[in-house]
C-alpha cells in the first residue's frame, strides 16, 4: 500500500474509535440541521397561514355606533373585542404603546349623525408602524375598512343617478412577489449554511488530531522519522479529513431529504421536491468543497501547538466560509459567472438553484468545481510547505 | 557506524551545538552524557534528520544524513525524549502502522510485529488499546514502533526516564542483546549509573560542545582516582564558565 493510503487508513480508523470525533461529526451536523431546518421551516409556514386566515382582534371604541359597519369588519375577519375598557383617544394610544393590543379602532362619538345626515364620518385607527409583527393586521384592517366606505359611497352614487366607475379613474392592482421568495431566500440561505458547516464538522477533529494532537501527545517526532516524504503524510491526512467532511455531508444530505418528506415548503413559494434527485445533485456540488475544507482546517490547525489552540482557531475558520452567504442571502444575490470563483459563495448559489429547480448555465457548476479545487491544491501545498519547515516540532 | 564531525546548530542566539565531534562504533553502546540543555536531544534529533546542522556532517552507516535523509531514515530506530502513541490504537496496530511506513506488508510485517511482541514481553497488552499504558508498557511499545524494520543503528533520547527498577533492567538487556548482534547503539542520558552500567564509549557533553569522551576506563585513566560522577562533574566545569 502507499504511503498515502497507509497514513489515509490509519486516521480514518484512528479518529473511528473516538467518541468526541464520531459525535461531532457523524451525529451533531447530520441530525442537527435537519431537524432546526424542519422546526424553522414549519414556525415559518404556520405564521404565514396564520397570518392570512386567522381573524384578527381587535377593540373597537364606540362599536354600538356603527353596527352595520362592525358587522362588515367581522365579515372580514376584523372582530371586536368586547370589554377593552378604552374610552378615550389617549387610553387607546397607552394601549398601543405599551403592546397591549396591536391597535385600536375609533368611531367618532358623531359617527351615526354625519351619517344619517350624509357628511363624512370618522374613524381613527390607532396603530405603531415601527412594530413589524403587527404590520400586515393594521393594513387588513385599514382594507376592511376603506372597502365598506368604499361600498357605500357607490351606493350613494348610484341612488343619486351616477355610475360609481365615474370617480373611479384607476383600478390600482397589486401583485405581491416578494414575501415567499424573500422568506425561501433566508431559509435556503441556511440550508446551504447547515450543509457547509456540517461538511466541516465532519473533519473539524480529525483535522486537529492529526496535526496538533500528534505535536501534544508527542507522536509526531518519532513519525517524522519514518523513511518517507513529508508531503505524504500531510496528504494522507488530508485525504482522511476529505473523507470524514464526505461522509458526514452525506449523512447530513439523507437528514434532510428525510426531513423534508415531512414538511411542505410550498406555502413558502418553494418546490416541496428535494428528494433524491437534488440531494445527489447538492453532493455533487459540494463535493469539491470538502478537500478545500480538509486543505484549510489541516493549515491552520498545523499552525497550533495545541489540541485546544487548535479548536479556538478551527472555529473561526468555521465562520469564514459562512460569511459570503450571510451577505449573499441578505443582499439576495443573484448566480453569476464571476461568483462561481468564491469557494462556498458558489456552492450555495448552485445549491439553491437545484432547490429552486432553476437552471443555470453548466458552465456555473465547472467553474465553481474548477476554482474550489485550484483553491484546495493553493492551500494543501500551502499546508505541505508549513509541514516541511524545521520549526515544525518546535 | 555513527561519524559525527564539527557540528554545529543555533536557535536564535543560542549555540545548541558548538562543533561536537564523536563516533559511535558497530556493536557498541555509546552513551551522550551531559546535563539538561546541553545539547543531547538536538544532536540526537540531527541524527534523526528531524533537525538539519548549521555546519559540520553527520554521517550514518556511511550515508550522510543533510544529503541523504530518507535513506539515512530506513538506517535508523529512533526513540525520541518521551515519545507518544496513539492511544486510540491497540499496541500492535502501534507497532504496525510504522512497520506499513517503513514498506512491510502482509506476512512479513506480521511475523516481524509478533517477533517483537515476544522479545519485548508485550503480549498481554498486545491487542489493548494504548490509552490506558503505563510508561513502562508505552516505552516498550514505542521501542518496538522503532524498531519494526531491524534497523542496524539505534537512536535513543533518555529511554529510561520515568521507568521502574524492573523495565529499566529489560530495556538494559535487550540494549546489550542488541549490540551483541552487531547494531550501533547511541543513547543519552544524565543519569550516571544508566551510563556505568552500560555503555561502552561515554561522550560527555555540556554548552553544546563535547568535554571529554572515551572509554570508561580511559577517563579513568585519565582522571586518576575519581569516580565518573566526579569526573563529569569535572569535565563539565572544564568546559562552561
Amino acid at each position: 500500500m502507499s504511503v498515502v493510503g497507509t497514513v489515509f487508513r490509519k486516521e480514518v480508523l484512528d479518529n473511528a474509535r473516538d467518541r468526541r470525533t464520531l459525535f461531532s461529526a457523524f451525529l451533531f451536523g447530520p441530525l442537527l440541521g435537519p431537524v432546526l431546518f424542519t422546526v424553522l421551516v414549519n414556525v415559518l409556514v404556520s405564521q404565514t397561514v396564520a397570518t392570512v386566515d386567522r381573524p384578527i382582534h381587535v377593540p373597537i371604541v364606540g362599536a354600538e355606533l356603527a353596527p352595520n359597519l362592525v358587522a362588515h369588519l367581522s365579515a372580514r375577519g376584523v372582530q371586536n373585542i368586547a370589554d377593552h375598557g378604552i374610552d378615550k383617544l389617549d387610553e387607546a394610544i397607552d394601549a398601543v404603546e405599551q403592546g397591549r393590543y396591536d391597535a385600536v379602532l375609533m368611531i367618532d362619538a358623531d359617527f351615526p349623525e354625519r351619517f344619517k345626515r350624509g357628511e363624512t364620518a370618522r374613524v381613527t385607527l390607532v396603530h405603531d408602524q415601527s412594530r413589524n409583527r403587527s404590520s400586515s393586521r393594521v393594513a387588513r384592517i385599514r382594507n376592511a375598512v376603506s372597502g365598506y366606505a368604499q361600498q357605500l359611497g357607490a351606493l350613494k352614487l348610484l341612488a343619486n343617478g351616477v355610475d360609481p366607475s365615474a370617480v373611479q379613474t384607476i383600478t390600482f392592482d397589486q401583485l405581491d412577489v416578494s414575501t415567499p421568495a424573500g422568506r425561501s431566500a433566508v431559509l435556503l440561505g441556511m440550508l446551504t449554511y447547515f450543509l457547509l458547516v456540517a461538511t466541516l464538522m465532519g473533519g473539524f477533529y480529525l483535522a486537529i488530531d492529526s496535526t496538533a494532537g500528534e505535536r501534544e501527545r508527542r507522536s509526531l517526532e518519532p513519525l517524522l522519522t519514518v523513511p518517507v516524504k513529508r508531503s505524504s503524510l500531510v496528504l494522507g491526512k488530508m485525504a482522511a479529513t476529505t473523507a470524514y467532511m464526505l461522509a458526514a455531508l452525506a449523512l447530513t444530505l439523507t437528514g434532510f431529504t428525510v426531513a423534508l418528506r415531512f414538511t411542505s415548503l410550498e406555502p413558502l413559494g418553494m418546490s416541496s421536491g428535494f428528494g433524491v434527485g437534488a440531494a445527489l445533485s447538492a453532493f455533487a456540488i459540494l463535493l469539491p468543497f470538502a478537500p478545500f475544507g480538509a486543505a484549510l482546517m489541516t493549515l491552520v490547525a498545523s499552525f497550533t501547538r495545541s489540541y485546544r489552540e487548535a479548536q479556538t482557531y478551527l472555529t473561526l475558520v468555521l465562520l469564514v466560509p459562512t460569511m459570503p452567504l450571510i451577505f449573499a442571502t441578505m443582499l439576495n444575490v443573484k448566480a453569476t459567472s464571476a461568483l462561481m470563483w468564491i469557494p462556498s459563495l458558489s456552492q450555495h448559489l448552485l445549491v439553491t438553484a437545484v432547490i429552486r429547480q432553476e437552471t443555470l448555465p453548466f458552465l456555473f457548476y465547472i467553474e465553481s468545481a474548477f476554482s474550489t479545487l485550484v483553491a484546495a491544491l493553493i492551500v494543501g501545498y500551502a499546508a505541505i510547505r508549513l509541514y516541511e519547515r524545521e520549526s515544525l516540532l518546535g | 557506524m555513527i561519524e559525527v564531525v564539527s557540528l554545529a546548530k543555533r536557535f536564535g542566539d543560542v549555540r545548541a551545538l558548538d562543533g561536537v565531534d564523536f563516533s559511535a562504533g558497530d556493536g557498541r553502546i555509546t552513551g551522550l552524557l551531559g546535563p539538561n540543555g546541553a545539547g543531547k536531544s538536538t544532536c540526537l534529533r540531527i541524527l534523526s534528520t528531524v533537525l538539519g546542522p548549521d555546519a559540520g556532517t553527520a554521517r550514518i552507516g556511511g550515508v550522510d544524513v543533510t544529503a541523504a535523509p530518507l535513506e539515512v531514515r530506513r538506517l535508523i530506530g529512533v526513540l525520541p525524549h518521551n515519545a507518544g502513541l496513539y492511544p486510540q490504537l491497540t499496541a500492535r496496530e502501534n507497532i504496525e502502522y510504522y512497520g506499513r511506513l517503513h514498506g512491510l506488508d502482509g506476512k512479513r510485517l506480521r511475523a516481524r510485529v509478533d517477533a517483537l511482541v515476544e522479545r519485548l514481553g508485550l503480549g498481554a497488552i498486545a491487542d489493548r488499546k494504548a490509552k490506558g499504558f503505563s510508561q513502562g508498557e508505552r516505552t516498550k511499545v514505542a521501542l518496538a514502533r522503532a524498531m519494526v524494520h531491524a534497523p542496524r543503528h539505534v537512536l535513543l533520547d533518555e529511554p529510561t526516564a520515568g521507568l521502574d527498577v524492573m523495565a529499566t533492567r529489560e530495556l538494559r538487556d535487550w540494549l546489550r542483546e542488541l549490540r551483541a548482534d552487531g547494531c550501533c547503539v547511541l543513547l543519552s542520558s544524565h543519569v550516571m549509573q544508566e551510563i556505568e552500567a552500560l555503555v561502552d564509549e561515554i561522550v560527555i557533553i555540556a554548552s553544546g560542545r563535547i568535554a571529554a569522551r572515551g572509554t570508561p576506563e580511559a577517563l579513568s585513566a585519565r582522571y586518576p582516582g575519581l569516580s565518573l560522577e566526579e569526573i563529569f562533574v569535572e569535565a563539565v566545569r572544564s568546559i562552561s564558565p
